[in-house]
């Protein structure tokens, strides 16, 4: 019974540590950000009933700058002509109406600047996205049209890369901001890789024109699940000036259903080891529950009569 | 000239004997090294120690094998190759980093025991003194391991512990540059905190570990009670078969029994914390990469060395580095310090026992407050828990010059 009392003084003062160096810690240095549940609340709700028929004939006007794949349409510049125009590759629109909240798409198509929440970076020279929709029902129409060509199924993958790819590398995974990584080789006589250099000249420029245009390049996401939090990720995203104030990353607008994909795939690239945790872990541990239980024979055979 | 039975077959018992003394070692050791019986789980930390140690060496090997000291691949080397594409390769680098944690854990436990049953005096000052000399050199291999996977808080981290070595006003910027190689951390400075940590300090580390038991094995283990025993006379009843009325008992296999039980259950905490909650002994900050142009909002070092963080920080910068100073060295100087001749547990010490626990709290107010950001009412408490630190240690030897000897005891 001593040994019990020993043992809970020892547990209390562990735990006390734990406890101010850790979640007390870690509370006091993060600032508290409210979840909103990718809700988007500050955007009015769009009453006007969309028309995909009407919006296609809209949406022919964005093809002067974004690809649509799903509907056949190429995109009209390279990666790296189209950052050196815009600052940024403008993405493939096949996905908005999947990964992308509805609400947020309309107000986006209306006001991008203030929707995005980049206004602060804007005031001297104009956004490369502009107004697309005058009003709430073309805005719907569109985005009646995205939804109706967006596939049924989005893949973690195609959510990360439609959603945060064009800024953001993901080198674990072979992803950089203009499309994955070609497999190359190097020449087996010269032991250069022209093609690869080929790539890493493209991607210096794309990069370069970047920089220049959001201030600094964003960073890697390879392992950004191990570098910040499940709430900051979730809040940041949500609204990026409520956790960076005066930050280049624009409110992307990613419905629940959407970052819940994008997550995922963050997850499965920066913690891979998780599946892996799951079913090792009881096996170990049972061990070492059989290993004391038997330990606990021997001890009590060795120390019978002792006392 | 030893005795050499030419008829022994090699390796045989015979055989061995004559050349190793077997017989001898293994009744030195282990079946005839006296423990005393009256002591709790708390006397096997030693072997939790000794194990935690062996997961440390054992998971840094496998480490090894793949981790690439160069600061262009040190960060892919750890949290690609080995998180993502070695077989096991999480699980080593978890073990390592649950390990290198949950050891100062334990190494406390282990101190604040030997603080509380007064296990530093009456010949035992040198068990005292190699257990702080291994304290010190795990210090330092943890904050090198912490440079390795050149995160953001290795590099300032590193940045900030060697600026230390400017030695404030003495202002000796050619130390810190012949320390680190470089102006800044760089490869000069990752490559040799790699040596550090791979080669010197665990080779000093295992030097010491063996010196740690050697000097234990004349005072022997003390007890719950500080009784002074007669170890060969205790010794002999429990050969006469006196099991239960000899006061000692045979390291291996009955001291041995308890801890392996004790063991068991450490590993079984150990292995739940390497699967379930490993995050609290990988800061995510060092999961950004080092980045020479981006300072960290906060910069703090593992939870084991906050408590001498904090004692640097709430001063100015002079006499924040004496405060500092005086903080590594004055464990060092407790058997010393320490005037009373009693050897008993601290609630039996009178003064003592308020200064036992006083010092414990207030070292976890210090860990605490070191960690927490330098700012309004944190760095008050900070600054008093700093200064109760210094005083307890200026007070020691007077309130333990006053303490009543225990009856029974010279």
């Amino acid at each position: 019974m001593k040994e019990l009392k020993i043992l809970a003084v020892v547990v209390f003062f562990t735990l006390v540590t734990y406890w101010g160096v850790e979640p007390y810690a870690h509370s006091v240095m993060h600032k508290h950000v409210e979840f909103k549940n990718f809700q988007y609340e500050d955007l009015k709700p769009i009453t006007a009933k969309g028309d995909a028929a009407k919006g296609q004939a809209l949406a022919a006007a964005c093809a002067g700058c974004h690809s649509i794949k799903g509907a056949k349409m190429p995109a009209p510049m390279d990666p790296v002509t189209a950052s050196a125009t815009y600052g940024v590759n403008p993405p493939d629109l096949t996905l908005a109406g999947a990964v992308l909240d509805e609400k947020y798409l309309a107000h986006f198509l209306k006001d991008p600047v203030h929707t995005a929440m980049v206004a602060h970076k804007f005031k001297d020279k104009p956004y490369p996205m502009p107004s697309m929709a005058t009003d709430d029902q073309s805005a719907a129409d569109l985005v009646a049209y995205f939804k109706s060509i967006a596939p049924e199924e989005v893949t973690p993958k195609e959510a990360y890369e439609f959603a945060c790819g064009r800024c953001h590398e993901m080198r674990y995974a072979k992803w950089t901001q203009i499309g994955e990584e070609p497999k190359t080789k190097p020449n087996i006589q010269t032991k250069m890789d022209e093609e690869k250099l080929k790539f890493d000249q493209k991607l210096a420029q794309y990069k370069d024109h970047m920089v220049k245009y959001l201030g600094k390049l964003p960073p890697d996401l390879s392992i950004i699940v191990r570098a910040r939090s499940e709430d900051f990720l979730k809040t940041f995203v949500e609204d990026p000036q409520s956790q960076l104030p005066g930050t280049a990353m624009p409110r992307v607008g990613v419905s629940k259903e959407g970052y819940e994909k994008v997550f995922q795939y963050l997850e499965e690239v920066g913690d891979p080891s998780k599946p892996k945790r799951e079913a090792v872990g009881p096996w170990v541990i049972g061990y070492f529950i059989l290993f004391t239980f038997l330990a606990y024979l021997w001890y009590k055979s060795q120390w019978k009569g002792l006392k | 000239m030893a005795h050499f039975d030419p008829n022994a077959k090699p390796f045989s018992h015979q055989w061995m004997n004559d050349r190793l003394a077997v017989d001898t070692l293994k009744r030195v050791l282990s079946t005839e090294y006296w423990i005393p019986k009256n002591i709790n789980f708390l006397w096997a930390m030693g072997m939790i120690l000794a194990a935690t140690f062996g997961v440390l060496l054992i998971s840094g090997i496998f480490l090894l094998m793949y981790y690439i000291p160069d600061t262009q691949l040190a960060f892919d080397s750890v949290n690609h190759t080995i998180m993502g594409e070695v077989g096991y390769g999480w699980l080593w680098r978890h073990m390592h980093g649950v390990a290198a944690s949950v050891v100062f854990l334990i190494i406390y436990i282990h101190m604040f025991t030997g603080i509380y049953y007064g296990s530093y005096k009456r010949g035992r000052e040198l068990i005292w003194l190699s257990g702080m000399l291994l304290f010190v050199t795990f210090s330092a291999e943890a904050f090198s391991g912490y440079m390795l996977p050149w995160g953001q808080m290795s590099y300032w981290a590193g940045m900030v512990i060697t600026n230390l070595f400017s030695l404030g006003s003495l202002d000796f910027q050619g130390l810190v540059e012949w320390i680190r190689g470089d102006y800044v951390p760089g490869q000069a400075f990752l490559g040799r905190f790699f040596m550090l940590h791979v080669v010197l300090l665990p080779l000093a580390i295992m030097g010491l570990i063996v010196l740690h038991f050697g000097t234990l094995r004349i005072p022997h283990v003390n007890n719950q009670d500080g009784e002074e025993i007669d170890f060969e006379a205790e010794a002999e009843k429990w050969k006469a078969g006196l099991r239960k009325e000899s006061k000692v008992i045979p390291f291996n296999p009955v001291f041995m029994s308890k801890d392996v039980f004790v063991l068991g259950i450490y590993f079984i905490i150990y292995f739940y914390l390497v699967f379930y909650h490993f995050e609290f002994a990988m800061d995510p900050v060092n999961f950004d990469p080092a980045d020479p142009l981006k300072t960290p909002p906060h910069i703090y070092p593992e939870w084991y060395f906050l408590w001498s963080y904090e004692i640097l920080r709430p001063f100015p910068k002079d006499p924040g580095l004496v405060a500092f100073g005086f903080a590594q060295v004055i464990f060092f100087l407790l058997p010393f310090l320490d005037r009373s001749p009693n050897v008993a547990p601290a609630n039996r010490r009178g003064p003592f026992k308020i200064w036992f626990w006083v010092l414990l709290v207030d070292m976890i107010v210090l860990t605490i407050m070191g960690k927490v950001p330098p700012m309004g009412i944190y760095t008050t408490i900070g600054t008093i828990a700093a200064w109760v630190f210094i005083l307890l240690w200026v007070a020691l030897p007077f309130i333990t010059k006053m303490e009543k000897p225990i009856r029974g005891q010279k």
